[in-house]
């Protein structure tokens, strides 16, 4: 019988090792599996590699595994939230090593991680400071920027619908980053709004598929950030 | 000389859009255009974060915490409206699938060139989100921003001094002063607003200006 479904945050996200690379879904704060991180901080992991979108804001979730020192680089699109401090802090005390990527390209080495496609060219970026120390190379008569995929050690998503074997539903523009980066981890954790009964998802509306997830737990929403 | 507040400037882009268009809003300035598409046309608005069909602003307490615009705003879905997840978002821009990205930016070259994701300021932190992958992918780049900064140095420039996001990518230009498009002889002013001269336009400009034979005035309604 298959069950991912664990009970509590604390064993969502054991056995994460130091210097781990984890996936961190999310759009600013819609979609961010706040919860999760917070566990995920409070096993005391440290000098981990993350990929996100943005850096945190505020001081929970991300915000505020950064603003402990638990994040040795972080590989995002745009640092500059709303209320970005503990990234501002960690980067300008030299605490932090910082990747920045265009959005989609982040997006794409994450999908390329989870597809087994270890580099691809893109047009986007070329000619630009980003680009600098990337192979270039012409195609249709055009520079491209060779790009490596990014795989996680650890992907934290969030969903809004989960079953016992790990089929997900997302809601609205909390989808984002969760499909991508749930395919592309070692160990794909899970946190959703609510249980529902395995086969209660209609297989034409199934997400994520249940082969991407390893651990699923539920953080009812009236919880939830 | 009546300059153009930030929303008529939103105003005269979204009057240029055509009926069927499927347009990517960039955050900041670009954002209001959605409010301004004239009734008789229906436009689909893209948002980077997976929105297609992106609508107005809800009502205060309408929120859905769940959906948001590229500027992390709260925003409604029209009809036909659809989520995607954030790679068919992007394969929607890189793909070639948007007619047109509307973006805001630190500068613009006379070649089209365009600057919007860090400046010289070391205490302020640089942030791509998806101005690249819209500057390539978008068959049409069409950028909004006030036409001097702050401290009335100009935007439009000879050469971008901030990093680029792209080259030679921009085609039209709104500004509070002017409509200018980006040619093979660089800047050239389609509208001005009234009561400004030619000098004085260029005078705020940072390359020549060239005017249409047609230069019109840039008018807008009064909306605040």
């Amino acid at each position: 019988m298959i069950d991912k479904r664990v009970s509590s945050l604390a064993e969502a996200v054991s056995g994460v090792k130091d210097g781990a690379t984890v996936l961190l879904a999310g759009f600013g704060s819609v979609g961010e599996p706040v919860e999760l991180i917070e566990a995920l901080h409070d096993t005391g992991v440290r000098d981990l590699v993350v990929v996100a979108n943005n850096a945190g804001l505020g001081d929970t979730g991300l915000a505020r595994l950064i603003g402990s020192g638990r994040v040795r680089k972080i590989i995002c699109s745009f640092p500059r939230t709303a209320d970005p401090h503990c990234f501002d802090a960690a980067y300008r005390a030299g605490k932090l090593e910082l990747e920045l990527v265009p959005q989609g390209t982040l997006s794409e080495r994450i999908r390329a991680g989870g597809a087994g496609i270890a580099a691809f060219y893109t047009r986007v970026s070329a000619g630009t400071e980003v680009a600098n120390g990337k192979e270039v190379r012409q195609f249709a008569g055009q520079p491209h920027v060779l790009e490596e995929a990014i795989r996680g050690d650890l992907a934290l998503i969030r969903a809004e619908t989960g079953d016992r074997w790990g089929n997900l539903t997302y809601r609205l523009s909390a989808r984002n980053f969760n499909p991508v980066m749930a395919m592309a981890a070692d160990l794909t954790v899970a946190q959703v709004s609510q249980f529902v009964e395995l086969g209660s998802i209609d297989p034409d509306h199934v997400h994520t598929p249940g082969i991407f997830v390893d651990r699923i737990v539920a953080v009812p929403r009236s919880h939830s950030a | 000389m009546i300059s153009l507040t930030r929303r008529q400037i939103a105003w005269r882009a979204a009057q240029d859009l055509p009926d069927g268009a499927y347009v990517n809003l960039g955050i900041g300035l670009p954002t209001l255009v959605s409010n301004f598409v004239p009734a008789d046309r229906e436009v689909v608005f893209h948002a980077e974060n997976g929105v297609l069909g992106q609508g107005p602003a809800p009502a205060p307490g309408e929120e859905d915490p769940d959906l948001i615009n590229a500027g992390r705003g709260f925003i409604t879905l029209v009809r036909g409206g659809a989520i995607v997840h954030h790679n068919d978002a992007f394969v929607i821009i890189r793909g070639g699938h948007l007619d047109c990205t509307l973006l805001g930016a630190f500068q613009v070259s006379a070649l089209g060139d365009l600057a919007n994701w860090a400046t010289d300021d070391p205490t302020f932190p640089p942030g791509l989100g998806g101005a690249m992958d819209l500057a390539v992918g978008a068959k049409e780049v069409r950028v909004l921003l006030e036409h001097t900064t702050k401290d009335g140095r100009p935007r439009l420039v000879e050469r971008c001094t901030y990093p680029l996001t792209a080259a030679r990518c921009v085609k039209r230009i709104y500004t509070n002063l002017a409509v200018l498009d980006v040619t093979d002889g660089g800047f050239m002013a389609r509208e001005m607003v009234p009561g400004l001269s030619r000098e004085a336009l260029q005078a705020k400009t940072g390359a020549p200006i060239a005017f249409a034979a047609d230069c019109g005035l840039l008018k807008a309604p009064a909306l605040d």
